[in-house]
């Protein structure tokens, strides 16, 4: 019974079955009905439409690359343009030996070991290449001459091409950034967004500064144009043509004088330098020293010039306005004691006596003054900058309110600037140095750290755009904003405007008359104390403080002379300061690294970028460069 | 002389047994079509096609191998090679090298492979296994499950991502839940579901893939980029007209219109050299190659032979009216070869492997009709 019952369903089943693979069968058949229809449809119905498409299609797409949106400064100065150039291209496909057709050329017309070392890089770099440029910049003589011989070249042509341009060469380098030539991670991240063809015929792309963060409206859409072709590709005659829409040119909140005032107030020395607009967040000068001419990349920059910029020990393409990250030293001190006075730490007339040093159990703590400074108060300890008084408070109030305070400040934390590349530096706090270090005994935070903290010392490590939005923040009571380099988008046919409004990222609860206190003692500093040489017979009033970051650690009794320490182990000068002392319109941030005392070196350089921007003064030996005649002509360019 | 003559013919015999020559016969003129386009195509690379007489000799050899296997040999491997293309998947999640934005294939040193394809033959073949073992007892619980199996390859396949495969997988996972006898009610639902998950699915699709199913609707707007692909072919397909402009005389092809004109387009360049005749051609050799799979099916001994070579079969013909579907611009481009045609030694692997199955299940079909 039960054997035919099985017998019998499974025959079912494989009734079932056949009657589905009949269902299949037919879907087969409908499906290449509909197939064949579609073959009727376009071989034969519209079979004379298609004919004639095919035979246009003797016809291109050539893609017109935009002309790139220009880069400006808040003045209207105009830092990046672009200028027509004749190039002289090989089209590798069309010639048997590239190296054969560079040796004849150079007979006609002068190719550098520089441009021959260029040429392999971007052949080596770019992928499947219609052609490369083996000459830029051709003079017109050389155009002529070439013109005159062509026939002798086959697949090498000349082509007009759009270069960008730098008229003030390194300065602003590192905000303005670099382009280059796309490579296969920038294709892939084209792909990625879906813009990879509207990049067709662009052979360059930003890869630093302003030039990338602001890549999609500087670029601009790519026209094309259809053009008819004789069976081995050459064209004939231009059919269609849509044009290409230019990009938006880019205006900066920097002061492009104000920043070269800036840069060469360093000289030859490294450092970095952040000018913000306090309430706004506007950047007004961003200083990253040495810094590199942005006109070396601009047609492919040769393997030397390149490798020489990765590997000096200067490292210039390193952006240290928002990448380098310092101990704060003693430009820590005003917030230590707002934090003091906010947390009820400290009265402003409460006195300690300073002796010189401190001593935390069995250590002692220095203070760089021997002898101390006697007598301090709140004020004084910002003024003469007291170590003893922050290496008690420190001990006083504890890593964890520290650190919770600061972090109010955005320290420790990317500010989330317009700028790729932001490093994100070092708040110290027990839960970092959990997360920081592997060994349970690293791990732990011993009290005796926390002191050398309270002077800006020990983990402490920001960024320059940390600390001035830090005092930006203090300067504008509490307001803080995200810092930007750019301020709008300009639209250059239509000259509609994109602005970016000051984006309040934090309203810090600061108390009025505790901000008044220490604006009051920075303005000391720069009356009486540490910054009054700096700031002797200044015309303006202004706060600041001065810093020294040491950059290697002394043993506790040695003594630091900087002439027995290697330059690259000198102590950083640092200066924070903001001006005028009401309602500020400028907060700013320098650091020269192994500068030595923070007075000496990052101080000048900061009373020269105030003097230039509250009065206009320009340092000796500095000339203003003349905006009528330099720069009218550069937007008729674009 | 008689002793040595002897050996020969046994070898011989040896070697063709098993073979369907049916199937194979189908097969190779397929595969002679091909390589005539593939010559046309290759005009600038001849090493082309010298390639793919290698990849062809290497996927004959393979078909041959599993032809001589049993249906029952061939399901011990269903198990471990499902397993085996899971965990490759997950491996090419975690280390996959990114090409073109995908992260496909995986380096194993010296050379890099995309795992997904193997799932293509291993999943119905675990499909099928699974549906063996539980004949006679099959519950809806059976089809979710079976709907798990199928679901969670496809799954890691779509994150990749790769539509393309995804589907042709998901496609092969159903066919067998199909002929396993999902009843047409629960099918209907399915399919209902299905069309409503489309719009969150809209949402989960990247880009690069929503537009290439907008280009489908209007492939003008995007000239330069997603749209360029159909309109070339779609032109090539056309400018055919009824006889074809000749072989060697494709101009669409010649003059580079046509991307991956060797390997997903192919057919566009078969199709404007030898027209709507040689589209017939090309479309009655699909449908008797998949009539030939479908009666083997049909006569198969075994539940697991039944769903495998219906699967297989069906599989045949997805990839063929996938491909000529987007070629001629009626479905959207996924990347899908030309079965037997298109250029590419893994494609072709896949294939001759499911032909080496259907001859396995031919030759041990059921003795005694019913």
């Amino acid at each position: 019974m039960m054997g035919t019952a099985e017998l019998r369903n499974s025959e079912r089943e494989l009734q079932r079955f056949q009657l589905r693979v009949g269902v299949a069968g037919i879907a087969m058949l409908v499906a290449f009905g509909i197939l064949i229809s579609r073959f009727v449809f376009l071989q034969v119905v519209q079979h004379d439409h298609y004919r004639s498409k095919a035979e246009d299609n003797r016809i291109s797409i050539v893609p017109i690359p935009p002309n790139r949106g220009l880069v400006i400064d808040r003045n209207g100065v105009v830092v990046a343009r672009n200028y027509s150039g004749y190039t002289l291209e090989i089209f590798p496909r069309r010639v048997k030996s590239v190296e054969a057709t560079i040796d004849e050329l150079s007979e006609l017309i002068e190719v550098t070991p520089r441009d021959r070392a260029r040429f392999k890089r971007l052949t080596v770099e770019t992928r499947n290449p219609e052609s490369l440029p083996i000459r830029t910049r051709l003079t017109d003589e050389e155009v002529a001459k070439f013109a005159a011989n062509r026939f002798r070249y086959e697949g090498v042509e000349i082509k007009a091409r759009l270069f960008r341009q730098y008229p003030f060469g390194d300065v602003g380098s590192h905000v303005i950034g670099y382009m280059g030539r796309i490579n296969q991670a920038d294709q892939s991240r084209l792909e990625e967004e879906g813009v990879d063809a509207n990049y067709r015929g662009t052979d360059y792309i930003g890869k630093s500064g302003v030039e990338a963060t602001y890549e999609r409206e500087l670029h601009g859409n790519t026209g094309f144009e259809q053009v008819e072709i004789d069976a081995a590709g050459r064209g004939i005659r231009t059919l269609s043509h849509t044009p290409a829409v230019s990009g938006h040119h880019v205006v900066l909140t920097l002061d492009m004088r104000l920043q070269r005032v800036a840069e060469n107030a360093f000289g030859e020395r490294r450092g970095a330098l952040v000018a913000l607009e306090p309430g706004t967040g506007a950047v007004l000068a961003l200083v990253s020293k040495p810094g590199f001419d942005l006109n070396l990349f601009v047609d492919g920059i040769d393997p030397q010039a390149w490798t020489e910029l990765n590997n000096s020990p200067d490292r210039p393409l390193n952006n240290r306005a928002i990448a380098g990250v310092y101990p704060p030293g003693s430009t820590f001190k005003p917030f230590m004691a707002l934090a003091a006075l906010e947390l009820g730490k400290r009265r402003p007339n409460s006195t300690i006596n300073d002796p010189g040093y401190f001593v935390f159990g069995d250590r002692r703590f220095r203070d760089s003054k021997p002898g101390g400074h006697g007598v301090v108060d709140l004020h004084k300890s910002i003024v003469v900058s007291s170590d003893v008084y922050y290496y008690m408070l420190a001990n006083d109030m504890g890593i964890d309110a520290i650190a919770g305070f600061m972090k109010q400040l955005g320290l420790g934390q990317p500010t989330g600037i317009d700028l790729h590349g932001e490093a994100a530096g070092v708040l110290p706090s027990p839960e970092w140095k959990t997360k920081r270090f592997r060994r349970p005994e690293q791990q732990r935070w011993y009290p005796g750290e926390t002191i050398s903290i309270g002077i800006g010392q020990g983990y402490n490590a920001y960024t320059p755009i940390q600390l001035a939005q830090a005092m930006a923040t203090v300067a504008a009571n509490g307001a803080m904003y995200r810092p930007r380099v750019v301020g709008h988008i300009e639209n250059p046919r239509t000259r509609g405007r994109r602005s970016f409004e000051p984006e309040l990222t934090a309203q810090v609860p600061l108390k009025r008359e505790y901000v008044e206190f220490v604006k009051r003692a920075m303005a000391g500093v720069n009356k009486e104390g540490t910054g009054a040489r700096a700031f002797a017979k200044a015309e303006y009033t202004s706060g600041g403080k001065t810093g020294t970051a040491q950059v290697i650690a002394m043993k506790q009794n040695e003594k630091y002379d900087e002439s027995k320490v290697a330059e690259r182990h000198r102590d950083h000068s640092l200066f924070i300061a903001f001006a005028p002392l009401d309602n500020p319109i400028i907060a700013m941030v320098a650091i020269v690294e192994n500068g030595g005392f923070g007075a000496r070196a990052a101080a000048p350089i900061s009373r020269t970028v105030l003097d230039y921007y509250l009065l206009g003064k320009l340092p000796p030996g500095l000339q203003e460069p003349t905006p009528e005649d330099e720069f009218e002509d550069d937007k008729e360019s674009d | 002389m008689e002793l040595a003559r002897i050996p020969v013919r046994r070898i011989a015999l040896r070697l063709v047994e098993g073979i369907d020559s049916t199937l194979l016969v189908l097969i190779l003129s397929l595969c002679m079509l091909g390589f005539a386009a593939l010559f046309s195509a290759s005009y600038d690379s001849p090493g082309r096609v010298l390639n793919q007489c290698v990849s062809l000799s290497i996927a004959l050899t393979a078909m041959w191998l599993t032809a001589q296997m049993t249906p029952q040999t061939l399901m011990r491997f269903a198990v471990p090679a499902y397993v085996a293309g899971i965990v490759l998947l997950v491996l090419v999640a975690l280390f996959g090298d990114v090409v073109n934005g995908a992260r496909r294939w995986l380096n194993i040193g010296v050379a890099r492979f995309q795992p997904s394809e193997m799932l293509k033959l291993a999943v119905p073949l675990m499909l099928a296994w699974y549906f063996h073992r539980r004949e006679a007892t099959l519950r809806l619980r059976d089809f979710a499950l079976a709907g798990l199996l199928l679901g969670v390859p496809v799954g890691l396949i779509l994150r990749q991502p790769d539509l393309g495969t995804a589907s042709l997988v998901g496609a092969a996972g159903f066919y067998v839940i199909f002929f396993a006898g999902i009843s047409w009610r629960v099918l209907g639902g399915l399919a209902g579901l299905f069309a409503l998950a489309l719009f969150p699915l809209w949402g989960m699709l990247h880009d690069y893939q929503r537009r290439r199913v907008l280009t489908l609707l209007d492939p003008t707007q995007d000239p330069l980029g997603a749209g360029y692909h159909i309109i070339q072919s779609t032109i090539a397909v056309g400018s055919g007209g009824i006889s074809g402009k000749g072989w060697l005389n494709g101009t669409q092809a010649h003059l580079e219109f046509i991307p991956e004109r060797h390997t997903d387009f192919i057919f566009a360049v078969y199709s404007e050299e030898f027209g709507l005749i040689g589209n017939l051609v090309l479309l009655v050799l699909y449908a008797l190659l998949i009539g030939r799979g479908l009666v083997i099916a049909a006569n198969a001994a075994t539940l697991f032979a039944r769903l495998m070579a219906g699967s297989v079969t069906l599989m045949f013909f997805t990839y063929a009216f996938v491909n000529m579907g987007m070629v001629s611009g009626i479905l959207p481009v996924v990347g899908v070869p030309l079965p037997f045609l298109s250029y590419g030694g893994t494609a072709l692997l896949t294939l001759f492997i499911g032909a080496g199955i259907l001859m396995s299940v031919q030759r041990h079909r059921k003795l005694v009709q019913t």
